[in-house]
């Protein structure tokens, strides 16, 4: 049988971990404030360890039991499902496809041995940038952006989805009442980062 | 043109590309048969209406779909994944 070890790079040490984001991201409040306060709140997730389960052909059962062990989370088999916690993330985006995200420096490693041969890992913690925008807001904001139905009853807490805003691909998961997480490519952060602020001007934003 | 896709479900048109026309029979790879594989690589019908075609869902799932779609109306009658498992061939 052909070789189907996962892919696990050296894990992200969140003491030197340098953001793609610097000189951009100088905390204050922008835009046009009201006495409301910032329409949006936007921060970037940092020292996270992502990884990207796919199933073999059959075997959708076996990884979602696998990341269950890891992550410690139930998973649904309903197409975009997922949870949100404060330390792990995971959510299906495409069909036997999910991303796991957390704050455990092993997380991958970990995954990567519990899917054993039923799917492969990819290590996407040094590929991939994760910017949180919360706020009453944020909605607003996304729909801007992305054709997705954001409504409250539309997307679920804890779904997430795989969509695009022109050729920057982007995993968005609904992380909280109003807060969303964006993955976006690391070299893509940048420009996403600075369409994320124009686009929230209107609204005032607030880094932290 | 929204294409419902069976994983994401509807989804504007920027998303998909398009991947040509699934009412095509490739040949066996063992194949000799020249008319047969003339017409698999040269020739389409071109229908004015209903047409089974390949599209995948790159800005999405980047799962491949067969879409239905009238060529006339552009209106949409079915999305499904294609069969996992290749249907037999003839002329192999």
């Amino acid at each position: 049988m052909a070789d189907r070890r996962s892919f696990v790079a050296d894990p992200v040490i969140a003491a030197h971990a340098a953001s793609p984001l610097q000189g951009l991201k100088r905390p204050g409040e922008f835009g046009a404030l009201t006495d409301d306060g910032p329409g949006v709140f936007l921060t970037e997730r940092t020292g996270l360890s992502i990884g990207e389960v796919a199933s073999w052909k059959d075997s959708e059962g076996k990884c979602r039991v696998a990341i269950r062990a890891v992550a410690g989370v139930m998973l649904n088999v309903a197409p975009g499902s997922g949870t949100a916690k404060l330390e792990i993330n995971v959510f299906n985006f495409a069909p036997g496809r999910w991303l796991v995200a957390g704050t455990k420096p092993d997380l991958v490693a970990q995954l990567a041995g519990s899917v054993g041969e039923d799917g492969s890992v990819t290590d996407l913690s040094h590929g991939r940038v994760v910017i949180r925008i919360d706020g009453p807001k944020s909605r607003w904001v996304l729909s801007k952006l992305f054709a997705i139905n954001f409504a409250n009853t539309a997307f679920a807490r804890g779904q997430g989805l795989a969509t695009m805003h022109h050729d920057i691909t982007a995993l968005v998961q609904r992380v909280g009442e109003d807060a969303f997480d964006i993955h976006v490519f690391r070299s893509f952060a940048r420009s996403f980062w600075s369409l994320l602020r124009r686009s929230s001007e209107e609204v005032g934003y607030r880094i932290d | 043109m929204i294409i419902t896709c069976p994983h994401c479900g509807p989804r504007d048109l920027a998303e998909f590309s398009y991947k040509g026309d699934a009412t095509r029979t490739r040949p066996g790879t063992a194949s000799g048969d020249l008319a047969h594989w003339n017409a698999y690589v040269y020739e389409r019908e071109n229908p004015a209406g209903q047409h089974r075609e390949f599209w995948q869902h790159t800005g999405g799932c980047r799962k491949h779909l067969i879409v239905t779609r009238d060529t006339l109306t552009h209106a949409i009658s079915h999305v499904e994944f294609p069969p996992t498992k290749a249907p037999r061939r003839s002329g192999a």
